[in-house]
């Protein structure tokens, strides 16, 4: 390997601010950044939380919120989606995640362009202002259209929404992707170009590259959705037609003519799909440096780990249309997209086996994070399996549209990345304040949260099994499906309900250690990736001080045999054991 | 692996080799460069989805396409050309590509005043681009009735994807003379002296990119 090369950075000094607001507020600082993008995803993250609390109320007992109308019922199934995927889960695995760990875990001093870094932020915090705008009052609130957005409904009158609300939804999501893209070139830039001595791609801890290929993922997918958006908009505000046909509506012709509504299914599943391993593939990382961490035990099969990433990655973008089974394509596409599907199965099992093979043997310790990333092990393996019964055509169609989807994209891409955030949060902010969070708030939380999905979920394949549509505003009385049926509902609300307060435990817990936590030292879980070594924790502006840290060797070196401590640090050079 | 590539076993070796080394991936790539590559493998994708979504509803349209050449014919001497305007905008786009390239090398030279007028020129280009653009447009909407949600001669579609389109391919020109113009009049003010005036390279291949997207849209509009 050459190590002759002096990191650019190392030969540039770095502009500290000078004032207060230069610091924390208008802050270049990758850390700042960091934690900006992650309070206020779970700002927005709470407001979705809330919304389903309401939706789930209204599904157990119709009537019992009579000013929740049906309106109010659709936005905020569409709200809740759009915000949990994009605003919250997007922003919180790239946004917060990657500005955190990617110069920290890489050894550089901050992001290539920390201005353009700063911007990101601030144009994501404007496209969250932008989705909330959908809320003012008297202009007929969000769009209750799905977070599909599906056209024709999406903007013909009858949809909640059809024209204020879905013209913020489009407006803030054109504004995240410019936030995200300058986001995002960071990442990649600096995982490609500013890394420090020693440090090879094939050392990078796993996070590292979960977020490096989600990030690649983002770049590309991203594009389609933007071009969507701009086109519905051009639908709605100027009368084009791109995905509008002839359609009569309330009896009246809409003067709308010749376009494809089918284009837009195309388009916004071609970044609909990457986005799932958007979300899904920075969890695979965290999880996996935490279980190794957590486990005292090397990662198994390391490269593998990276080219399964890699894998799955390419082939996230051949396989979007087995979101669109029923939407009237050829079946000859249902075969390709549902085979394409199935081949996902096998990197993705692969990862699963190594986590598990991981854990084999191992000295496991169960910290809060270890919990959680045990659980998203558990709920990503529920979660997949499913995805196996509704990647088939053949049995995709008759579980279309009931729980069971819902049930499965729930456990597969929106609990299982949540625990991941919960374990990174546990695992990392030790690091960024010098203290511990409470260990029994912690574990008071991981339980509730960890059962309480489960409760919540799992009645909800069997609700789709004996045929409960999804998205009805209210399940009349009817003889497809036994009063049982109502009763779960009942159950799984109750459950959500307190799972949804649970949450302040967890806000409790970040707030209070933040003034009264343990001091946590360096290097409290006595893991060896880049972040537990810098010289100040937590780090300071440019991270490392006068000189960039050298990497001698992997992350993953932990109960060698021989060594002293069960953990060898990356600094540590070859031959040595601490 | 660095004794590999030293006694020259190939150039499989050497990337390779690029790959699995430290601090860099790209060897003496500065980072706005990279960037600016990453940035433009993005955009292509915009423009792909565009062109795509294009080619779907065209094909798809049960209503009359209006033919190329007769709409953008332009009358010169007393008879229509078709696509006279398109070839000279085409031309003109292409010529700034070869300015641009000359910056570019002037720029490694270090011969400031030279890439400052280069770039100009560049600009310039650029501007007579949307200019005729805009002339385009407005022949197309006051002479032939042609509207982004109407359209005399047949599908409304082609009024919709053309002026979605070239808008925002136009929007990319103008971005980039503005963009050419302030790193020109930086080079000129001596901002740069103590770079390499990769600068010049990296604003170039932003618009070697706007030039060849403008390729692909020109064969798919006026071509097809």
């Amino acid at each position: 390997m050459a190590t002759a090369e002096i990191p650019y950075q190392e030969t540039v000094p770095l502009h500290h601010p000078k004032t207060w607001i230069g610091k924390y507020v208008f802050s270049q600082d990758h850390k700042v950044i960091a934690v900006q993008y992650g309070i206020t995803a779970m700002a927005v993250g709470l407001v979705a939380l809330f919304l389903s609390d309401l939706m789930r109320i209204q599904i157990a007992f119709p009537g019992f919120m009579e000013w929740f109308v049906e309106d109010y019922y659709y936005q905020a199934i569409t709200m809740h989606g759009m915000i949990m995927v994009i605003y919250l889960l997007t922003a919180f695995l790239l946004g917060a995640f990657g500005n955190f760990t990617v110069p920290l875990m890489c050894g550089a001093r901050d992001m290539v362009f920390p201005f353009v870094n700063m911007l990101s932020y601030w144009v994501y915090l404007l496209s969250v202002i932008i989705l909330l705008l959908g809320y003012i009052p008297g202009l007929g609130g969000p769009t209750g259209a799905g977070w599909t957005l599906y056209p024709p409904q999406t903007i013909t009158e009858g949809t909640p929404g059809a024209d204020w609300g879905i013209t913020t939804m489009l407006a803030s999501l054109a504004v995240f992707i410019v936030a995200f893209t300058m986001g995002g070139l960071n990442y990649i830039t600096t995982i490609l170009q500013a890394r420090t001595r020693g440090m090879s791609l094939m050392r990078l801890p796993l996070t590292v590259w979960g977020i490096f290929v989600a990030t690649f993922l983002g770049l590309l997918a991203f594009p389609a959705l933007f071009v969507s958006a701009i086109m519905m908009i051009l639908d709605l505000k100027i009368g084009t037609s791109f995905f509008m046909p002839a359609i009569v509506s309330l009896g009246q012709t809409l003067a709308y003519d010749g376009g494809q509504p089918l284009l837009f299914q195309h388009l916004f599943w071609f970044f609909g799909h990457p986005e799932v391993y958007i979300v899904a593939l920075p969890a695979f990382g965290v999880v996996s440096d935490l279980i190794s961490v957590h486990a005292r035990k090397n990662i198994f099969g390391y490269r593998l780990m990276v080219w399964a990433l890699v894998f799955i990655g390419i082939l996230s973008f051949i396989v979007w249309a087995h979101h669109m089974f029923v939407a009237g394509m050829h079946p000859y596409f249902g075969f390709f997209f549902a085979t394409t599907t199935l081949i996902i199965a096998v990197p993705t099992a692969i990862k699963v086996y190594n986590w598990i093979l991981t854990l084999w043997k191992a000295n496991i310790k169960l910290t809060v994070p270890m919990l959680y990333a045990l659980s998203f092990v558990l709920t990503f393996i529920m979660g997949g399996i499913t995805g196996l019964f509704l990647g088939n055509v053949i049995i995709d169609i008759p579980l279309s549209d009931t729980y069971f989807v819902v049930a499965h994209f729930h456990m597969v891409m929106g609990v299982s990345p949540i625990l991941a955030i919960f374990g990174g949060i546990y695992h990392w902010y030790p690091k960024l304040t010098g203290r511990m969070l409470n260990d029994t708030l912690g574990k008071w939380h991981f339980w509730i949260t960890f059962l309480g999905t489960y409760i919540i979920y799992f009645p909800m394949h069997y609700l789709g099994f004996i045929g409960v549509p999804r998205r009805y505003y209210e399940n009349f009385e009817s003889s497809f499906y036994p009063v049982s049926a109502q009763h779960l509902n009942e159950i799984i609300t109750w459950t959500a309900l307190v799972v949804g307060v649970a949450q302040l435990l967890y806000v409790i817990n970040l707030v209070h250690s933040y003034f009264y936590g343990k001091p946590a030292g360096d290097n409290p879980w006595g893991a060896n990736s880049l972040e537990w070594c810098t010289p100040e924790t937590p780090p300071g502006h440019g991270n490392w001080g006068d000189r960039l840290p050298t990497v001698h060797r992997w992350a993953y070196d932990y109960s060698v045999p021989g060594s002293e401590k069960d953990f060898i640090p990356q600094t540590v050079p070859q031959g040595q054991t601490s | 692996m660095a004794e590999a590539a030293q006694t020259g076993q190939g150039p499989l070796t050497t990337i390779v080799d690029d790959w699995s080394s430290d601090v860099t991936t790209f060897k003496a790539v500065p980072w706005g460069k990279a960037m600016m590559w990453i940035f433009l493998l993005s955009d292509t994708f915009i423009f792909t989805s565009f062109l795509v979504s294009y080619m779907a509803v065209r094909m798809t349209q049960t209503d009359a396409w209006p033919e190329p050449s007769a709409v953008f014919s332009l009358e010169a001497f007393g008879t229509p050309v078709p696509l006279l305007l398109i070839a000279i905008m085409t031309f003109i786009l292409i010529t700034s590509s070869g300015t641009m390239a000359m910056a570019v090398n002037m720029g490694y030279r270090k011969r400031k005043v030279a890439v400052f007028w280069l770039m100009f020129a560049t600009a310039l280009l650029g501007a007579s681009f949307v200019g005729m653009q805009a002339f385009e447009w407005t022949k197309l909407i006051t002479d032939e009735g042609v509207r982004a949600w109407q359209n005399p001669m047949g599908a409304p579609q082609f009024g919709s994807f053309f002026f979605m389109i070239t808008g925002f391919h136009g929007l990319h020109v103008s971005a980039g003379v503005v963009y050419l113009l302030i790193v020109a009049i930086r080079v000129l003010r001596g901002r740069y002296d103590n770079t390499s005036f990769e600068i010049v390279e990296i604003t170039g291949l932003y618009w070697h990119f706007v030039d060849l997207v403008w390729v692909f849209i020109f064969a798919f509009f006026y071509l097809w």
